[in-house]
């Protein structure tokens, strides 16, 4: 990180650069809170197996973010870094939709979380290699194959979970029915998503809603998984709204680089 | 087949296998505990293959595995000892051959 440069704010970016900087964000920051939640389990996992297996998705997430803000920083084009963005932004600032930052709770929890994120972002990004934007298709074009992985691990748990004893299956709905809400925001479309769409650079929300809707539903059908109705959300946080959560996330991520600032290892 | 001394908190044990490149053989890396054959393979990836050592996974149920009684060594290995001839090298090849 470069401590030195300062962050010129108030100095306005045109609207195209401002659009595209806010959605890699939003990109970015589902990646980065999620791996960061992730690496919450690292010591404390049910086996040393899934200590690790765990610790390497959020490794995945951790290295997508990182490409990911670089980027924001570029396009931003204020010198701010993938650390600075990462590190001293505010609670505000943050644009993840806010299921990344919802706690792990059990490991069921853990596996349902990640079963919706994963599906999410594979079907994002299987669409974003072909982005009219480069560095966004060639991010994606990476991040696929990982995110690929993903989902065949937590699938994998969410199969032998919910199809396994009453009590893991009994967890496992519990946690579906606690999060399955939160999912509803992944797919508002506002006016950012629709520019960007229309822009060639991302996706449209209603056919990745979709598709994410289909995998997800294979899922549940072997995992012997009940799907949750739909109801009306009031989450926002792709617009920097978020839940008590983020705080606690970001104080224990960034604390190191507010305490030392510019510390390096 | 469940062995009722068994622990059944305890997942299972398999030997996991890895071809380093296409045409090598696959080779015994080590061993790992997983509920079902498909999380030993997702378990193998993540243990023995995230410096891409390799290309390929085997897994096997360690139960599976039918092992040479360390005991019987001296009869079942011994006896090649004195049986040089079996190696290539104690052969001499004449000079007129050409090809073999």
């Amino acid at each position: 990180m470069n401590a030195a440069s300062p962050v010129v704010r108030g100095q306005e970016l045109n609207a195209d650069a401002q659009a595209l900087f806010r959605y890699v964000l939003r990109l970015g920051d589902l990646s980065l809170v999620l791996g960061q939640r992730l690496g919450e389990w690292v010591g404390h996992s049910p086996a040393l197996e899934e200590d690790l297996g765990l610790a390497n998705v959020a490794l995945d997430l951790i290295g997508q973010a990182r490409l990911l803000l670089t980027y924001a920083g570029e396009v931003e084009g204020r010198g701010r870094g993938e650390d600075e963005i990462a590190f001293l932004r505010e609670h505000g600032e943050y644009l993840n939709a806010i299921l990344a930052e919802q706690p792990n709770g059990d490991f069921g929890q853990t596996i349902v979380r990640q079963v919706l994120i994963d599906a999410f972002q594979l079907e994002v990004y299987e669409r974003m290699t072909t982005s009219s934007d480069e560095r966004l298709a060639a991010i994606a074009a990476k991040s696929v194959k990982e995110v690929l992985y993903h989902l065949r691990y937590s699938g994998g748990w969410l199969v032998r979970l919910g199809d396994g004893t009453d009590e893991s299956h009994a967890r496992v709905q519990s946690a579906l029915d606690n999060l399955w809400p939160y999912t509803v925001e992944l797919f508002a479309e506002d006016e950012l998503d629709r520019t960007m769409a229309d822009r060639g650079v991302a996706p449209r929300l209603s056919d990745v809603q979709a598709a994410w809707l289909r995998r997800i539903d294979e899922i549940l059908a072997e995992a012997t998984l009940r799907r949750p109705k739909d109801r009306p959300h009031s989450w926002h946080g792709k617009r920097g709204q978020h839940s008590e959560h983020l705080g606690y996330i970001l104080a224990e991520m960034q604390h190191l680089q507010r305490t030392y600032p510019g510390a390096r290892w | 087949m469940s062995n009722p001394t068994e622990d059944r908190r305890q997942w299972p044990l398999y030997e996991v296998f890895v071809r380093a490149r296409g045409g090598l053989d696959h080779k015994h890396v080590g061993s790992l505990h997983a509920a079902d054959a498909r999380m030993a393979i997702d378990h193998a990836r993540d243990l023995y293959t995230r410096r891409q050592e390799g290309v390929s996974i085997w897994v096997v149920p360690s139960k599976d595995i039918t092992a040479s009684d360390p005991a019987e060594n001296d009869s079942l290995f011994e006896p090649a000892r004195d049986k040089i001839y079996r190696h290539p090298t104690f052969y001499e090849i004449p000079d007129e051959v050409k090809t073999l």
